[in-house]
């Protein structure tokens, strides 16, 4: 019984970080309506500057944080500036394939700057844990951290983009662009910060993740993002509880799978859950299912 | 007249495409040094390997070509650990007119490009590329480092030998030709010798993150020691998330542990007290390594782990079976190969990984495998 509860207890941590990346996602789908593959790159990119204000300027954390959140911010705006906005008008597939170059990018360049050595990251928020049943049940504190940036940060979106102006002018540019901008509202500097807040909160992500999961190498946002995306798709692509959702259910998934079906088929299961629930919902667990007009 | 310039034209075209074919042959033909060639992954997730290699091989090149006997032209190509970029990394190299090889560093690219060489009639050497499959069946492919079957059935005689655990688990990468070797031959002999497996779990890439399922399972089994056959990025996750969930078994590695202790940022105290069998100590005290070490520090800035001195000792094995074979510069890479084969079966050879190392007609070779424990954050002698 102890056992099943720390199954559940890391499947949902790890679960509360994909799905704090697949927010990144699904908001940038959601109002810019292209897949920014460079995504999980921007988050390696959050943890190597935290990394290196933590471990090598022995800043407090949180300046570490601080840092790694506006570092990526302005890398975001600086992305979508130079390599997305002059194909808003392109074709999606030339956009995609401009996100794929924009990750390998990324990935190079920090491996020149960097070196591709792994370094291990030390956690923001202490290595010690609780204690709970006499021992028999342990959480450590990047696990509750974690959860718990989660839920602020699912929280805080969902009355941004509900209640702010700002938020509107986000969702009236996801439902329809043009219309949006004969209503008075600048398009380009909405997607601008789309990008800026998915950005930023890539760079907490990597923090989270990279506490968790101390190596760091500058391919370490690559799988993490690739499962985000498919947390994102699993919980409806486009929707911001839909993308907590999914990201929480694939980490719990993957867990169970590893411990009670095979460590060697765990990524199958996976693959193979999403696969079931889009033939059955194929716009995701919580997407909305928008008819073509003609 | 538009024909007649065409005509002509074409003709100039096909004259200046011979007369640079011409050249090449000229550069190719002036042989004064020994062009060695090696691919390895010099980007990417495994670049630490690769140019490890490339800079171990490049100080015992300067050095040999300082002593102004035998020269070596040495040139290393990137691999990015993909067989397919290997391959091309290869033809690369074939081209630039390499005649002795030495292979590939990490295992993957290393069975692709043997098998060129082996069709090629190139001799090879591999510094680190430790599979099987690598030397099987081709004559004229060799390894310096241990062969994984030899780590696996050693690590458990080791274990055996040493009683050092009676309940054991294994956790290894079942998408990786290392892992999964040195795993499967582990797991035979301790069959045989009666050592019990409690619990045995895989990971794969792109799933090598989150453990704590692997370690809960040998927790829950009573696993008293853990044995894990990788490299050290996922070893040194596998040992931090040991540590956070209280659970203190002994822990044994093999040679892809080595490196564990300079990755930047980790604390040592996590890896106190990890075994491995490795056949390469940087704090050695001997005089040979000891320049060694002293001269990759001051060149790359860091300590040199056993994959620059594997191909350290390649580049002087290659030295040595050339100047006993008698083998000169303007030779073909054939006719080295064959001068190559007869030395390397028959030669003995000291090097920084090993004294007296020999090697059998498959290609593999011999030599002790030395059991480390780390204590205080250095390799201690077991």
């Amino acid at each position: 019984m102890m056992t099943f509860l720390n199954y559940i207890l890391s499947g949902i941590s790890l679960g509360s970080i994909y799905a704090i990346i697949a927010l990144g996602y699904t908001m940038v789908y959601g109002i810019a309506k292209m897949l920014n593959f460079a995504h999980g790159d921007v988050i390696m990119v959050g943890a190597y500057i935290c990394f290196f204000a933590v471990s090598r300027y022995s800043l407090p954390p949180l300046v570490g944080v601080i840092a790694a959140m506006a570092v990526c911010t302005v890398l975001g705006i600086v992305v979508e500036r130079l390599a997305y906005k002059p194909l808003r008008a392109a074709p999606s597939l030339a956009v995609l394939i401009t996100a794929i170059g924009v990750s390998y990018f990324l990935q190079n360049g920090a491996q020149l700057l960097w070196t591709p050595n792994p370094k291990v990251f030390s956690s923001v928020v202490g290595t010690g844990r609780l204690a709970l049943f006499g021992g028999q049940l342990t959480v450590s504190y990047v696990t509750i951290t974690t959860i718990a940036s989660c839920i602020v940060i699912m929280v805080a979106l969902s009355w941004f983009t509900g209640n702010t102006k700002m938020g509107k002018a986000m969702r009236a540019c996801s439902e329809d662009k043009g219309a949006a901008q004969l209503m008075g509202i600048n398009v380009n500097s909405t997607i601008s910060v789309t990008f800026a807040i998915g950005s930023a909160l890539a760079a907490v992500a990597g923090v989270l993740l990279c506490s968790a999961y101390p190596t760091l190498v500058p391919t370490t946002g690559a799988m993490p993002g690739i499962k985000a995306f498919t947390a994102a798709v699993f919980g409806g692509i486009g929707s911001i509880p839909g993308a907590f959702l999914g990201g929480l259910l694939l980490g719990v998934i993957e867990i169970f799978a590893k411990a009670y079906i095979s460590t060697q088929l765990s990524d199958a299961v996976v693959f193979a859950v999403l696969i079931i629930v889009l033939l059955v919902k194929p716009a995701g667990l919580l997407g909305k299912q928008v008819s073509e007009k003609v | 007249m538009k024909r007649t310039t065409k005509k002509l034209l074409s003709f100039v075209m096909v004259l200046t495409m011979l007369m640079s074919l011409c050249s090449v042959f000229a550069l190719a033909d002036e042989g004064e040094a020994f062009k060695i060639g090696g691919t390895g992954p010099l980007t990417g997730g495994a670049a630490i390997y690769g140019n490890a290699a490339a800079n171990g091989a490049q100080i015992a090149v300067d050095e040999i070509n300082a002593e102004g006997g035998i020269q070596f032209e040495l040139k290393y190509e990137d691999d990015a650990h993909d067989a397919e970029k290997a391959v091309n990394a290869y033809n690369a190299l074939k081209d630039w007119g390499m005649q002795i090889s030495l292979g590939s560093v990490t295992t993957a690219p290393c069975n692709a490009t043997s098998a060129e060489t082996f069709n090629d009639r190139i001799f090879a050497l591999t510094p680190s590329a430790s599979a099987v499959t690598v030397t099987d069946g081709k004559d004229n492919q060799f390894q310096m480092c241990f062969a994984d079957p030899n780590q696996g059935s050693a690590s458990a005689q080791y274990i055996f030998d040493q009683d050092l655990g009676s309940k054991i688990a294994v956790i290894w990468k079942n998408d990786e030709d290392y892992s999964t070797g040195i795993r499967n031959t582990f797991v035979e002999k301790a069959e045989e010798l009666g050592l019990e497996i409690v619990s045995e779990t895989t990971f794969a890439a792109g799933n090598d993150t989150d453990f704590t399922v692997q370690l809960t399972e040998a927790q829950n089994a009573g696993a008293d020691l853990v044995f894990l056959p990788m490299y050290y990025q996922p070893a040194s996750l596998i040992l931090s998330q040991a540590a956070a969930m209280g659970y203190e078994p002994k822990w044994f590695g093999v040679d892809g542990m080595d490196g564990i202790l300079t990755m930047e940022g980790f604390d040592p105290a996590m890896a106190e007290g990890v075994m491995l069998l490795t056949p390469f100590n940087a704090d050695a005290e001997d005089e040979r390594t000891q320049a060694f070490v002293a001269k990759y520090q001051e060149l790359y800035d860091e300590v040199p782990n056993q994959f620059a001195a594997d191909a350290y000792d390649c580049v002087y094995a290659y030295k040595q079976a050339l100047e006993a074979a008698g083998a000169t510069p303007d030779m073909s890479a054939e006719e080295i190969n064959d001068l190559m084969m007869e030395q390397f079966t028959s030669m003995t050879f000291d090097g920084l990984t090993g004294e007296g190392m020999t090697w059998d007609a498959t290609g593999a070779v011999s030599k002790s495998p030395k059991g480390m424990v780390i204590q205080d954050g250095a390799y201690v002698g077991l």
